[in-house]
């Protein structure tokens, strides 16, 4: 049961990661129907920012987190003017494609500049462990929770009471009618990937705290995790995104630590499939109907 | 060689309609093709460096021309046909390490196939009634367990996967499997089964009512699409001496997907010309480390800005051709 607990700590902080990303997944998709492969790749973009300002300055985490977020919502913006707004009328494969052109385009110019060895962070932050009834938490584990918590508080807030999120939901809702209703509906897709991207950057820094290691090619696995933990929650909801995230990385975790390490990718995907052909809306997805 | 072609086009209106000009052309290319690199291979122009890039243009072919089946034609966006390519991929390594013999591999080869085709009816059974991006996930996710269960079993070799395997594809091998593929498909595609097929691409509630059995077709086109999968694999794998689960990873899928996307969903001919366009391509860029993948990268996004519908759309190469009267469209019934 101790083992269980434990398994349930790390699976949560894990999870809070997972959806932090599958939250920008989830919002892309539900304004504009793509799966952003380059996402994943954001989230790595932000661990190097997090890595550089904890190196070479001497800020601590709070301002390498805060300027990771930063840099990533440019980055994220950046990415859907360039690469997606050109294509948003064209068929969903190819603007797929250019999204893993992308993607590959944030990884190996990462590699090309900063190669492809891991990396560790400095220790930024003083790491204490506390015992529960037998159970260890870490402070880290305790922060990056709270840190996600806050975030996405801070994310449903700003969705469901400031004008720019009512936009953002308009624009989800139908792209044409919002345009109607006098809103500028690039500039609350811009605005959604500036979210989106802004929650990878952070979750990019808080895993660089917690496992200590990155690389270039981190957010392939993490992404394609994150995108499985948007279809799990319902793909386009919020509150979905978060627990799907959660509940991806406590199951993952818990066959990780029950003898199941080397299958818990398959795992992961095979959780997907079960969702998709028992709930393919997710479990807070609205369903629609086949229009003709 | 055109006007000969001509001349045979009027004489040759028989009632089985094989002899036509275009077929003959298209013949004529082949075999043009398969004697050149024969006889530069004999020159001792061709070298091994490049009878691996060519074997690579075949293999792709293969693959991008089955996945076109699926995607272009019938509509079905998948992303995992680098789990079936791994099936036939072990599936020959395993009977040829046992058997080095050319049965052995034309055994590894038919098996491997038939047992993507297997795994693709599996897979589609439930999937299939997914849609757009739906399936293309849960077919991502199917690959992966694929990849992830050759990784831990024992027989493949684990991680490290499979070595000196005997080489037993050459280029006869090569260029004759890719050529039986595309003519299946083709045939395929021109049969009445590939007509539905076409028809649920284009709108799979017209298709349902006019009777057409959705599930029934998607599921034919998945089962050839991953059977032809499976023996580019067995190809990949006596080709190329060595497999590893590393190498059928979601990239390869992408890498297939990405020739089809760009010769043009629905076009054979232009997988072909995207295949051995984009094979040559990244062959050339090895050279330069470090930046071939960005060059990679930003040609694929310029490419898709630019021709979002691929090099040829839906037309085929035989099309252009007859618009520029290279040959009647259809000769006349007397």
């Amino acid at each position: 049961m101790q083992g269980f607990f434990q398994q349930l700590v790390n699976g949560l902080s894990l999870g809070s990661i997972y959806a932090l990303i599958a939250l920008g997944y989830t919002m892309v998709y539900g304004i504009i129907g793509l799966i952003n492969f380059a996402h994943g790749d954001v989230y790595m973009v932000g661990a190097y920012v997090g890595y550089w300002v904890t190196t070479f300055t001497d800020l601590g985490w709070i301002p390498a987190l805060i300027i990771s977020m930063i840099t990533c919502a440019i980055l994220g913006v950046l990415i859907e003017r360039i690469a997606y707004r050109p294509l948003r009328h064209a068929t969903r494969i190819a603007a797929l494609i250019t999204a893993i052109g992308v993607s590959l385009l944030l990884e190996y110019t990462m590699m090309f500049f900063m190669g492809a060895r891991v990396r560790s962070y400095p220790e930024v932050l003083e790491n204490r462990l506390f015992e529960i009834g037998g159970v260890v938490i870490s402070s880290q584990q305790i922060l990056i929770v709270v840190i996600s918590l806050v975030l996405m508080f801070l994310l449903n807030f700003i969705v469901r009471y400031t004008k720019q999120g009512k936009a953002m939901r308009a624009v989800s809702f139908d792209h044409d009618t919002a345009k109607m209703m006098g809103i500028n509906v690039d500039r609350t897709i811009s605005f959604t990937f500036l979210l989106g991207s802004a929650l990878a950057g952070a979750a990019g820094v808080l895993v660089g705290i917690y496992y200590n290691s990155i690389d270039p090619l981190m957010g392939m696995m993490p992404g394609l995790k994150a995108f499985v933990a948007a279809v799990f929650g319902g793909i386009g909801s919020i509150p979905g995104a978060m627990i799907g995230g959660v509940l991806i990385g406590i199951i993952e975790t818990m066959v990780a630590g029950y003898g199941g390490s080397l299958y818990r990718d398959a795992a992961v995907f095979g959780i997907l499939i079960l969702v998709l052909l028992i709930r393919p809306s997710g479990l807070l997805g609205k369903k629609k109907g086949n229009k003709v | 060689m055109s006007r000969l072609s001509l001349k045979n086009s009027s004489n040759a209106a028989s009632p089985m309609r094989v002899v036509t000009t275009k077929n003959l052309i298209i013949l004529g290319v082949i075999a043009a093709t398969f004697a050149l690199v024969w006889l530069l291979r004999q020159l001792g122009i061709v070298t091994s460096v490049h009878e691996s890039t060519l074997a690579l243009i075949c293999i792709n072919i293969i693959l991008a021309v089955s996945l076109n089946l699926i995607t272009g034609f019938t509509g079905q966006f998948s992303l995992g046909h680098a789990g079936f390519m791994s099936i036939g991929a072990y599936t020959t390594a395993l009977i040829l390490l046992r058997f080095p013999t050319v049965w052995g591999f034309l055994a590894g080869l038919v098996i491997g196939g038939i047992l993507a085709m297997i795994a693709g009816i599996i897979i589609g059974f439930p999937t299939l009634r997914l849609k757009g991006d739906y399936l293309a996930i849960a077919t991502l996710g199917f690959a992966e367990i694929i990849r992830v269960v050759f990784q831990n079993m024992e027989i493949t070799g684990g991680p490290s996967g499979l070595a000196s395997i005997p080489r037993m594809a050459s280029w006869p091998w090569m260029i004759g499997l890719t050529i039986l593929t595309i003519l299946v498909i083709n045939n395929f595609i021109n049969s009445y089964r590939g007509r539905a097929c076409i028809a649920i691409r284009e709108d799979e509630v017209a298709a349902e009512a006019m009777g057409i059995n959705s599930t029934k077709y998607k599921i034919i086109a998945f089962a050839l699409g991953a059977f032809f999968a499976g023996i580019a694999g067995g190809l990949y794998a006596s080709y190329f001496y060595f497999i590893a689960p590393g190498k059928f990873n979601f990239l390869t899928s992408i890498n297939v997907l990405v020739i089809v996307v760009l010769g043009g969903l629905g076009s054979l001919s232009g997988s072909v010309i995207a295949a051995v366009i984009l094979t040559v391509l990244t062959t050339m860029l090895r050279g330069f480390t470090g930046v071939n993948n960005i060059i990679y990268a930003i040609l694929l996004i310029a490419m898709m800005l630019f021709r979002p519908k691929g090099l040829m759309g839906t037309i085929e190469v035989t099309d252009l051709l007859e618009k520029l009267r290279l040959f009647k469209r259809k000769e006349q019934v007397e």
